[in-house]
């Protein structure tokens, strides 16, 4: 067998499963030693191309609190025709068409490779993608134009059948109608008051009148007339589209001196989302804010049109000097959860140099799916490209959307499930395999994600409840399946079913080979995201608390040390960067708050949550790679002593990109030897990281800020941030040897972190 | 009886009885005394009575002025008898002035009368003239009293004035009165009227002359005389002895041309008349009865008496005075007609055949016959009364002739004589003789039958004689408006203002030129004392618009301590250092600026450069500090608001509006100096929700904004909202093309109102200006909203105590959203097409206060109301407008404005804010007193208006009027404005309908009406019987517009009148100026067949009764709301052919709403006509043919106001019974 990372990788590549554990602790109580819960990074939509949908239904066990779907651990007798569901062991007999099975004619869903397999179900209405724009008009003049000409050029992206809407918002909500020749019609709503969702139904027109009863059919055909005002096909309404947002204005009403736009945005939500809501409920709708300030006025205001009022800052919110925060937050939450249950999701692109009250926001995202944005100012390639990314098409031309989903886990009898952290909401389903313990969201075997896509993942939080008197039959395997129910962008309804099993082992006796089989980047993740999910809630200082008591015990538990010899200290090498990891992720924007906004905090959480295990630990740790003469491009530590006179340094944060030129290298720049032939060479080593950089700026969703800068510029700060402070003004004996650049900080270099860790690992006292 | 008005007359009565007295009677003794010169003529009397009008003038008037005009008074005060004392200064005063005039109005006179009794007429003028060296001086006292006092008035009034003199005389009356009462039954105002009528033209000049004589007693035998025209009764005269004695009066008539340049000057005439009424009754009567002589012209007199006071209201002028003052006794004729009826009724009815006031003429003829006093005297009024048909009753006789003629004349003729000579013995009895006479009267039951049975409708005072008669002599000269407290010619004679100091009757009319001094006085006389002021009225095209003063930076120049705008009235002192408030007295510092030195009579010797110190009216810059906020306004914006629900787009309403407003908007009104209008405009459609428009000009296409929270209503869109017209004319033209074809399809019902006014609101709010919300509305709106209203019309409660609250609006709802839109300057017109009920009286609560109007259009369909709906729509978006206005009407210490009636809103007692004040609005104020008044200084009046201009300039439009104060209940009477008066008491009692039941509000106003009345009787008129009906000149039309107001379909409905109808009524009536609700109460019919097809005159209007229409005649019937052509079953086919281009009756198709445009110079004419009175009134009147017995008549016929109304209105005739009644029982 390969090596446990091959493995893992092989796991991850096939069924989109990171698990932290790879070899499970039998009992309960050495789950609970293990420090790091049992516990996976799970994808649902996890490419693969070379995975074949089949076009038939999933064959469920008969037991009614189980309902698992048939899957290569299954025992199958094939004489019998009868399958034994590996998760409660009901026996199942197979349904008419499996007749013909035998062990040489199996369904592809009884083959080991298709651990993971999708199924096409033909069932209920399809209904078409459903697009509707919530687009702020108080935006400078320039911003407007470019936004527009984004919108414009999305339609063209847009799959011919989508629905479209378009809302605009300023002082006054407007929904607009699209399918009027000669004049453009709208309705409008005061951006003050909140509605109903059958208010706002009635002031659009859209309730039923009472219909004459119809024998048979309900009005599905009539429905969809009425929505049809303001969400029309793609290809019926293009040019009218087109026209009507290049008639865009801006915000008409005036502006005082030394107050802000007022911004609805709070209504314009709520009534796109009642709009959807009323119409078209439980079908695949994105709702799309673009927003270019914070919502002034109404229910969801973040702050007030003063300008000298100025936008809450984490200041403000430790001191409880955030007025509107809560109540915004509360509005929002609410709106949120409104859209999740209809399966809808919202996307916020909000592009302001100031903060536009993401904070109070993030939860429309971070509960429906939907992507967050935030940039400078719609006119930047940032957006514009971010933005045409979301209509970015598969190997298959199909959208890299999907939505409604619904993921629902069944674990083997000695697992339950106690949470999940990602992009979703709790469907509240409870089950024989819901744990009491939560973590992220629990206390449901069933999460909705309303937008889902390739990259989207959840941290599944289980629990091992097996009991220590209770060992596990040698050689058993536990399970979990992963049931994700989704409307794919072609507008069938699919079901994804991956099931996976790891060995169990007796924790006192296989320590080595649970040890061995740790995932330690998984876990890591996987431990930030718990961290993360805590800083939602708790203060900053006590998450980090309970972060450094996991690492310490982490360390007790797997470090090979002398009691109170801290120089003895040794972890095995699936442990080894662990530490570094939680070191990185203590200084990340994700846990520290100093010099971020709370809506750049919220931002890079919500982004934090919800990407898969390899962006998620860029995140954590950046990546840096050095250019030099000396050889191919090669990845260096993240530490400023690989801050070196001569190399080119590519930094990829996740959020930023940032090339930064040596001292030497800036100044051959700034001299021009790019220019000349005879340094041929040199233009290519500038050339190089560019190149690389570009890569990656193409494949991001959303696009990183890219940063190009050199040794001095004042942007190189980006770099300076986030490179481990082993040099500092502080610590000078490294001072004038040529491994790298100070750092001006008082931060805590890697060394002195981990220092101070073996330290505690092996005190006896803790 | 009838007559009353004049009690006046009677006085002038009483001096031709006077003379009879000289003549015959002791009792005369005292007046004789005095008129002992008259005497002298009287002898001549009869003569002399005319003549004595004439001479007795000197005498006389000074009764004929105590009754008519001021001076009058003063010497009535002594006492109206004391001939002597006033006489003298009148006479010295006046005559000079009267015999000018009265000499060339003599002529014209003679003229006028020359024409109709040649023989008469010549008699006259010779005749009069050697009277007057005869009587003359005893007349020309009488008279000249009257002139002194009236002067002015006579100027304007000559004619008029005659017939004051014989009011003068009622002053006189007290003594002679008695007679004049029975000058009322004197039919001889109907003769007057009669002679107006004939002589028309000539009569105001002949009128003149005759009037003098009226002044006194005389003025009765003048006004016969000019009556004499008749050639009839001339001729009688002439044939008959009295004639002779006639003569003689004539004689003292020529004296009269010159007495009559007296009446000219004097105005009295209008008195004269109530003098005749009411003097001449009685006294004169008495007197004659004191002779046997009197006894028939008692007769006369009463009947000249009543002439008298005819003439005062028709005849007022001159020799109509006669005649109009028969008209005016007409109503009291009626009576006296029956009287005389009875007696000779045919007879004097015959006797002036020429006028159909036959009384007239009869009366001359017999009293020519009579006495010879009186038939000389009375027939040479007699005579000119006989024409005057009506007004023989009228004063003719009575007055004049009355003692003459009147007596004489016909009809008393045996009667009176008979019943008169008893009283002749004592006065009293001759009371009771007018009283036996007129018996029904007397006896009420039978009174009233016999009045039913025999009043003839044509011997009770006449609107159309007294309009004509007005029109007549005072449409020649201009106005002048430079002296306080002239009463203006009748709101519907056209003639031309100057402004040397006060107002223009276009912007203020009140109900009296003479305010009493003392509340007392003015509780005593019930009289209203009020003023309809319309702002910004439209003057006519050859007077000169308000000029626009710039004081600038400071503002106007204004009082320090009431705050009143420079005007006529400060008065400069300390050499023009400081100028004294003409209304608190306060002293204020000129500033600086605006110094200028005085001349030596002390007035600023810029006054006549400086329109606020010469004009009555002008227009100040108003500067940033009469500014809401403090910050100069944006120009006003136009919003329309167009309904769009199944029913307005089913009949073609949204079509036509849209059509429509694509060339309208080029028609905005503007500053005369700019070219184009700064007004802004929005669209706004709605049924169940809104939908706001956005045509900014730089999009391709318009933009509608649906808004569907009617709840909260809000503005979506304040850019683009409001354009100017010319920016974005290509989208606006796409949008109005839109509109039909979007809403084309609709099945939408329901509808929205009150949301629709807050969008316009919040719209204005939004742009901060102020504007004008054109709402076109459809349906009740029922749709869930504010202002949701539920369908309450519920004809059950008609005529209970609950009637009220159909008037009231359903909910308060619209009363706060009225103010609101107040604070905003945002004035609602309100255009209405219901198919059922809408309930106006709620929907109209908006418009209403803000100074808006409602137009409603029942049932419309474009091919039947398009036409009129377009015109109203276009006329309403381009009159002048002004906006944000407040008005606050400031007067001298004494008295102070204390109610308010239009349609505007009050936040307190004193302004009147108008958030829209266009050219039609007129707000009608009352005052009161809260001190004395004195007669020096007059009552001033400053109305001032600041409003903000169609192009966003803030004016502040100022008038200013003063009126004169007066001590004697006399001149009260005598300077009324009866019009003005019907518009007070319409909108008083339309508001009072709103908090009391209607029947109540009905008694009230009768009430109020015949207090006014019995007041004058009691104080005015000399002593006559109770029987007798005795009017003041000016207000002998009080009831029968009265009458009209109380059977108006608001305060009497019929059964097919709805809720809905009477509501708008009543609402419209509120912002009505006089000459609106004058023809709203009274309509116009004229009399087609006779067209002058050539030239511009309109033939002569006839009375709103039906038996005025011929089978064989053409009408066309207005009054300001609708347009009737009323076709005769027995019409000549060619005319038939002429007008609607077919030949036959049948074949009239009475759908046409215009005639067909033919080719030929009857029909361009009467389609000129038609256009003519269309371009008169502020609303598009529809034309309908109505055939006669054809479905439709009783339509028309409901608008035939003098006659019983089937929805229980009373007759002219009878209500005048009823009138007398409660006038009698307040006397008793």
């Amino acid at each position: 067998m390969a090596t446990y990372q091959e493995f893992i990788q092989q796991n991850e590549d096939r069924d989109g499963v990171r698990f932290s554990w790879n070899v499970w602790p039998s009992s309960r109580l050495e789950a609970t030693r293990m420090v790091v819960p049992l516990s996976c990074l799970f994808t649902p939509m996890k490419e693969r191309p070379d995975l074949p949908p089949v076009q038939y239904e999933p064959v469920l066990c008969s037991r009614p609190t189980c309902k698992a779907v048939l899957n290569p651990l299954c025992q199958v007798d094939y004489r019998a025709k009868l399958w034994a569901c590996n998760f409660c062991f009901q026996r199942n007999p197979f349904p008419p068409a499996y007749a013909g099975i035998s062990e040489g004619n199996q369904p592809a869903e009884l083959m080991p490779q298709f651990s993971t397999i999708e199924y096409i179900v033909q069932r209920g209405p399809q209904t078409p993608l459903i697009f509707l724009y919530v687009v702020d008009i108080c935006l400078e003049e320039e911003d407007l134009q470019a936004l527009k000409e984004s919108l414009q050029m999305s339609l063209s992206l847009l799959p011919p059948n989508a629905l479209v809407g378009l809302i605009t918002f300023g002082r006054m909500v407007q929904v607009h109608e699209l399918s009027c020749e000669g004049i453009s019609k709208s309705y409008v709503f005061r951006g003050t008051k909140d509605l109903s969702a059958k208010q706002i139904q009635e002031m659009l027109g859209l309730t039923k009148p009472a219909a004459p009863i119809q024998q048979g059919r309900p009005a599905q055909p009539q429905d969809h007339s009425f929505s049809s005002r303001f969400l029309q096909p793609v290809h019926k309404i293009d040019m009218n589209l087109t026209d009507l947002l290049s008639e865009l204005q801006r915000d008409p009403w005036p502006v005082p001196q030394g107050k802000r736009p007022l911004r609805s945005t709070g209504i314009a939500l709520s009534i796109a989302v009642g709009l959807l809501e009323g119409t078209l409920p439980n079908t695949g709708a994105r709702v799309m804010l673009f927003t270019g300030g914070p919502p002034t006025q109404g229910p969801g205001m973040v702050v007030g049109d003063e300008l000298k009022t100025p936008i809450r800052s984490w200041h403000d919110i430790e001191k409880d000097n955030a007025k509107h925060l809560k109540k915004a937050t509360k509005y929002y939450e609410a709106l949120a959860s409104r859209s999740a249950v209809n399966g809808h999701c919202i996307d916020i692109y909000a592009c302001a140099l100031d903060q536009t009250g993401l904070l109070e926001m993030k939860c429309c995202s971070n509960l429906t799916g939907g992507h967050i944005v935030m940039g400078d100012s719609f006119n930047t390639s940032l957006f514009k490209q971010t933005f045409q990314r979301v209509f970015s098409k598969d190997y298959n031309g199909e959208f890299r959307m999907a939505f409604g989903g619904e993921l629902e886990v069944k674990t083997s009898r000695e697992l339950k499930i106690s949470g999940a952290i990602g992009p979703c909401v709790s469907l509240n389903a409870k089950g024989p395999c819901v744990s009491e313990t939560e973590l992220g969201l629990g206390g449901t075997s069933q999460w909705k994600i309303c937008g889902i896509n390739q990259f989207t993942t959840l941290g599944m939080y289980f629990e091992v409840v097996n009991q220590h008197n209770a060992p596990v039959p040698q050689g058993s395997r536990g399970a979990i399946q992963f049931i994700t129910q989704y409307q794919h962008s072609s507008t069938q309804k699919r079901i994804r079913v991956t099931t996976v099993a790891r060995n169990w082992a007796d924790a006192q006796s296989q320590i080595q080979h649970i040890e061995a089989a740790f995932d330690q980047e998984a876990a890591a993740v996987l431990m930030a995201r718990l961290g993360v999910f805590r800083a939602e809630s708790e203060e900053g200082p006590d998450v980090l608390r309970w972060l450094d008591r996991q690492l310490i015990r982490l360390c007790q538990k797997f470090g090979q040390f002398h009691k109170d010899d801290p120089n003895s200290f040794r972890l095995s090498e699936s442990f080894s960067l662990y530490p570094q990891f939680m070191f990185h992720l203590r200084r990340s924007p994700f846990l520290q708050v100093f010099n971020n906004s709370p809506d750049e905090s919220s931002y890079y959480r919500h982004h934090f949550v919800r990407q898969d295990l390899t962006q998620s630990l860029i995140m954590i740790q950046p990546i840096l790679y050095s250019y030099s003469f000396y050889g191919p491009p090669e990845p260096v530590l993240l530490d400023s002593s690989s801050i070196l006179p001569d190399r080119i340094l590519l930094m990829d944060t996740f959020f930023q990109l940032v090339i930064y030129h040596g001292e030497t290298i800036a100044q051959w720049r700034k001299a021009g030897y790019q220019e000349m032939t005879e340094y041929e060479n040199f233009k290519q080593l500038l050339q190089a990281p560019l190149d690389d950089a570009q890569e990656i700026l193409q494949t991001r969703f959303p696009m990183p800020r890219y940063v190009d800068t050199e040794h001095g510029g004042s942007q190189a700060r980006f770099l300076l941030s986030k490179v481990n402070p082993s040099q500092t003004h502080n610590n000078l004996y490294a001072w004038g040897q040529e491994t790298g650049a100070p750092i001006l900080t008082d931060d805590v270099s890697l060394q002195v972190f981990m220092d101070h860790l073996k330290k505690l690992a092996v005190s006896s006292a803790s | 009886m009838n007559v009353n008005q004049q009690a006046h007359m009677a006085s002038p009565y009483r001096q031709p009885q006077p003379a009879l007295q000289g003549y015959s009677q002791p009792g005369y003794g005292e007046p004789p005394t005095q008129y002992a010169p008259y005497n002298g003529p009287n002898p001549g009397y009869q003569q002399g009575p005319a003549p004595a009008g004439y001479f007795p003038y000197s005498s006389l008037p000074s009764k004929a002025l105590p009754a008519t005009l001021a001076s009058d008074l003063s010497s009535n005060s002594s006492s109206p008898l004391d001939l002597g004392p006033v006489r003298p200064s009148p006479n010295s005063g006046p005559p000079p002035m009267l015999t000018p005039q009265g000499y060339s109005q003599y002529t014209q006179g003679d003229v006028q009368n020359g024409p109709p009794t040649m023989s008469g007429q010549p008699h006259r003028p010779p005749v009069s003239q050697p009277y007057l060296p005869g009587s003359q001086p005893a007349y020309h006292q009488h008279y000249g009293a009257p002139h002194t006092g009236m002067q002015q008035m006579t100027n304007q009034m000559s004619g008029m004035h005659v017939s004051a003199p014989p009011p003068a005389v009622s002053g006189y009356a007290p003594s002679s009165h008695p007679q004049t009462s029975v000058s009322f039954s004197g039919v001889p105002s109907f003769s007057v009227s009669s002679q107006q009528n004939s002589p028309a033209a000539s009569l105001t000049h002949g009128q003149p002359p005759s009037q003098p004589p009226f002044p006194g007693s005389p003025p009765l035998s003048q006004s016969p005389f000019p009556g004499v025209p008749p050639p009839g009764s001339q001729a009688q005269y002439s044939s008959t002895p009295p004639l002779p004695v006639s003569q003689p009066q004539y004689s003292s008539t020529p004296p009269l041309p010159v007495s009559q340049p007296q009446y000219a000057s004097t105005p009295p005439l209008p008195v004269s008349q109530l003098q005749y009424s009411s003097a001449p009754p009685a006294s004169s009567q008495a007197h004659y009865p004191g002779a046997q002589p009197p006894p028939a012209s008692q007769a006369q007199f009463s009947g000249s008496s009543q002439t008298s006071p005819f003439h005062a209201p028709s005849s007022s002028f001159a020799p109509p005075a006669g005649a109009p003052r028969h008209p005016g006794v007409q109503p009291m004729q009626a009576l006296p007609h029956s009287q005389y009826l009875s007696g000779p009724p045919r007879q004097p009815m015959q006797g002036p055949p020429l006028s159909q006031q036959n009384h007239v003429a009869p009366g001359p003829p017999q009293p020519g016959m009579a006495p010879g006093m009186q038939g000389p005297s009375a027939q040479p009024a007699p005579p000119g009364q006989g024409q005057g048909v009506h007004p023989h009753q009228n004063g003719a006789f009575g007055q004049m002739s009355g003692p003459q003629p009147g007596y004489g004349g016909s009809y008393p003729g045996p009667q009176n004589y008979g019943a008169q000579p008893p009283p002749p013995a004592a006065p009293p009895q001759k009371r009771l003789d007018p009283d036996s006479i007129p018996s029904p009267q007397v006896s009420e039951l039978p009174a009233v039958q016999k009045t039913r049975h025999r009043i003839d409708p044509d011997a009770i005072p006449s609107p159309i004689q007294v309009i004509e008669d007005d029109q007549a002599n005072r449409s020649s000269e201009p106005f002048t408006t430079g002296v306080r407290g002239q009463a203006p010619p009748l709101v519907t004679t056209n003639f031309q203002v100057k402004d040397q100091g006060n107002a223009s009757p276009s912007y203020i009319r009140c109900t009296s030129y003479n305010f009493p001094c003392t509340s007392d006085m003015a509780k005593q006389s019930q009289v209203p004392l009020a003023a309809v002021i319309k702002p910004l009225a439209t003057l006519p095209l050859d007077e000169v618009p308000p000029y626009i003063v710039d004081h600038g930076e400071t503002g106007p120049i204004r009082c320090n301590r009431c705050k009143a705008y420079m005007c006529p009235f400060m008065q400069f002192i300390e050499g023009g250092r400081r100028f004294q408030c003409g209304f608190c007295s306060c002293v204020t510092e000129v500033p600086p600026h605006y110094f200028q030195h005085l001349d030596h009579t002390g007035k600023r010797v810029d006054c006549y450069d400086r329109p606020e110190l010469s004009m009555g009216t002008c227009e100040f810059t108003a500067t940033v500090d009469y500014c809401k906020n403090n910050k100069i306004p944006q120009p006003p914006a136009f919003i329309f608001l167009i309904d769009v629900s199944y029913n307005a787009v089913k009949s073609g309403l949204v079509d036509l509006i849209c059509a429509e407003l694509k060339t309208l908007l080029d028609y905005l009104p503007r500053e005369s100096s700019e070219a184009d209008s700064c007004i802004r405009v929005g669209f706004v459609t709605y049924n169940k929700v809104l939908h706001f428009y956005n045509v900014k000009s730089s999009l391709a296409q318009p933009q509608m904004m649906v808004v569907s929270d009617v709840a909260d209503m809000f503005v979506p869109l304040l850019d683009g909202f409001l354009v100017n017209v010319n920016e974005s004319r290509a989208v606006i033209n796409s949008l109005l093309d839109q509109i039909p074809e979007m809403f084309a399809d609709t099945r939408e019902t329901e509808t929205v109102f009150a949301p629709v006014i807050q969008a316009g609101l919040e719209a204005l709010k939004a742009a901060d200006c102020a504007g004008k919300l054109f709402i076109f509305h459809s349906s009740l709106p029922i749709a869930e909203a504010p202002g949701k209203l539920k369908n309450r019309e519920d004809k059950k409660l008609v005529g209970t105590d609950k009637e009220k609250t159909l008037f009231q609006p359903q909910t308060s709802f619209f009363g706060n959203l009225a103010k609101e839109c107040v604070a905003q300057g945002c004035c609602v017109d309100l255009f209405l097409f219901p198919n059922q009920y809408v309930d106006v009286a709620t929907l109209g609560v908006v418009p209403s206060q803000t100074g808006g109007s409602v137009y409603k259009y029942t049932c419309f369909q474009v091919p039947s109301d398009g036409d009129r709906f377009l015109n109203d729509l276009r006329r309403d978006v381009q009159k002048q407008v002004g906006f944000d206005a407040v008005m606050r009407v400031r007067t001298s210490t004494g008295i102070r404005a204390t109610d308010f009636f239009g349609a505007f809103y009050m936040s307190n007692t004193t302004d009147v804010e108008l958030a829209g004040l266009d050219c039609d609005k007129a707000v009608t104020v009352e005052f009161r007193h809260d001190d004395k008044l004195s007669e020096e200084s007059g009552a001033l009046m400053q109305c001032a208006v600041l409003y903000t201009s169609c192009s966003g300039q803030r004016r502040l439009r100022v008038h200013n009027l003063s009126v004169n104060c007066c001590t004697q209940l006399a001149d009260l009477y005598r300077n009324c404005d009866t019009d003005t008066l019907i518009n007070f008491f319409a909108k008083y009692a339309y508001r009072s309908i709103l908090n009391s039941p209607t029947k109540t509000v009905r008694d009230a106003l009768i009430n109020q009406s015949a207090q006014i009345l019995s007041c004058y009787r009691k104080n005015c008129a000399s002593p006559s019987s109770a029987g007798q009906l005795i009017l003041p000149e000016c207000m002998k039309l009080l009831p029968v517009y009265l009458n009209c107001v109380l059977k108006s379909d608001v305060l009497q409905p019929g059964a097919d009148i709805s809720l809905d109808d009477r509501a708008y009524l009543r609402q419209l009536v509120t912002s009505m100026d006089v000459a609106e609700s004058h023809v709203f109460f009274y309509p116009r019919l004229l009399p087609l067949q006779k067209l002058d097809v050539e030239g511009d005159t309109l033939p002569t209007a006839v009375r709103d009764s039906e038996e005025r229409l011929s089978k064989g005649g053409l009408y066309l019937l207005e009054n300001g709301l609708h347009l009737f052509l009323w076709v005769g079953a027995n019409v000549q086919q060619e005319l038939l052919q002429s007008v609607f281009n077919t030949p036959s009756f049948g074949q009239i198709d009475p759908s046409m709403t215009n005639l067909p445009e033919l080719d030929n110079p009857y029909s361009r004419r009467l389609r000129a006509i038609i256009e003519n009175f269309r371009a008169q009134r502020p609303r598009y009147m529809k034309l309908m043919v109505v055939k006669q017995d054809d479905k439709l008549e009783p339509i028309f016929k409901h608008f035939l106001v003098e006659d019983k109304s089937t929805s229980g209105g009373a007759s002219y005739v009878d209500f005048l019974c009823h009138m007398h009644k409660e006038i009698r029982q307040l006397l008793s």
